[in-house]
């Protein structure tokens, strides 16, 4: 059955660290930030850093970049791009999942709570392991295939009107926030493929210059893969990019449907 | 997880047993059954609201018609099938040990094919008047 409680190891215990706001800082913030490390044998627990926003840059991710490089360097996450394309530096702030670079801390109102991902395996501290989303995400073939060989000295047109319909889907930066917001994938993430790749899989079912789209609806069609899908449109919601997950779902399932009715 | 060893791509276990091939069809009967249940629902408590009496020989003279006793055993298949097909998604969401999984399979299709047969069988038994 699903499991709704935590094992005794992974309960928070109250043992955090609280680290107070530096002498004279008049603007100050809370950061509740979760701490695990797989070497040390202690549960996860909250540690609060307070820092001067006076003397920090507005988004979350320059706080969290700020708390490790003068306040506590065991502090463990992912980041590079620091502006939104990259995918790296996705976590739940405030109970929401999205990109510590794209939030603004003036936005959370109170403390800035901050957990990994949802019912990931975590790695350390904000790191969740991403190994199982990643071979879902090679597991759709994401690239363009076809029958017709390559045309000779030019490229595979496309006419402006179906490139239009990958609009909505190419921005996909694969930061697992949908996918990690869906308690369809917190129950079945072993089988069912999830936001994220399900939308990246509809990508090339809608590239009018791929050719292997039957073949890509028969690895697709399968009651766990795609139908755990029920459209409560977490995956919408939460998306950094704006993007629609369930839409392009609700697509896919439209195509099972036109081709054996 | 991270004591099992597994291919470093994790790809093994995404392939699993493959795809089914299947999920369309139980998808696409779910909203046809939908369909069915709303226009058969909305006229079987439309009509019962409109029965001049409630009483037991009132209602069991109104389902011995046949145009009464045929939309209410179509209700019955839309109704059960339906069900049958909505557990069926609940327990594949929730229930993860493979061989409860099975029986609970088993005695969901069992009790909605009982359940349906004495539906079935009460309303024809009133329009034959056993």
């Amino acid at each position: 059955m699903a499991e709704f409680s935590l094992p005794a190891n992974s309960k928070i215990s109250d043992k955090g660290k609280s680290y107070p706001a530096p002498a004279g800082a008049s603007r100050t913030k809370t950061f509740r930030i979760y701490r695990w490390s797989p070497d040390d044998g202690q549960n996860p627990r909250y540690d609060s850093y307070t820092i001067d926003l006076d003397d920090c840059g507005p988004m979350v991710l320059d706080a969290l970049i700020k708390i490790k490089g003068e306040i506590d360097p065991t502090l463990t996450f992912r980041r590079s791009c620091r502006e939104g394309i990259c995918g790296s530096c996705s976590m739940n702030i405030d109970g929401t999942n999205t990109l510590a670079c794209t939030l603004a801390i003036e936005d959370v109102k109170g403390d800035v709570k901050i957990t990994p991902l949802p019912h990931m395996q975590v790695v350390k501290d904000l790191v969740p392991d991403m190994t199982h989303f990643y071979a879902q995400y090679a597991s759709i073939k994401p690239w363009l295939q076809t029958v017709t060989p390559a045309p000779a000295m030019k490229e595979r047109v496309q006419s402006p009107q179906d490139r239009e319909k990958l609009d909505g889907l190419y921005e996909c930066i694969l930061c697992a926030c949908c996918s990690t917001s869906c308690p369809s994938y917190w129950w079945n993430s072993d089988r069912f493929l999830g936001p994220a790749i399900l939308l990246q899989a509809y990508r090339w079912l809608a590239d009018s210059r791929d050719e292997m789209t039957g073949e890509r609806l028969d690895q697709l069609e399968d009651p766990f893969r795609l139908y755990r899908c029920h459209t409560i449109m977490n995956c919408a919601n939460v998306c950094p990019k704006g993007l629609n997950p369930a839409k392009a779902i609700a697509e896919i399932k439209k195509m099972m449907v036109s081709r054996s009715v | 997880m991270a004591t099992d060893f597994q291919s470093a791509s994790g790809l093994k276990r995404v392939r699993g047993l493959g795809s089914a091939r299947s999920g369309a069809h139980h998808w696409w009967l779910q909203r046809v059954t939908a369909a069915g249940n709303l226009v058969l629902l909305i006229w079987f408590v439309a009509s019962v609201l409109m029965l001049p009496n409630l009483s037991h020989s009132g209602v069991t003279a109104w389902i011995a018609q046949p145009l009464v006793a045929v939309p209410l055993i179509l209700l019955i298949f839309s109704t059960f099938w339906h069900a049958r097909l909505g557990v069926q998604v609940m327990i594949e969401d929730y229930v993860h040990a493979e061989g409860l999984k099975l029986l609970a399979f088993i005695a969901l299709n069992f009790f909605i094919l009982a359940a349906g047969a004495v539906a079935t069988f009460s309303v024809l038994a009133i329009a034959f008047g056993a």
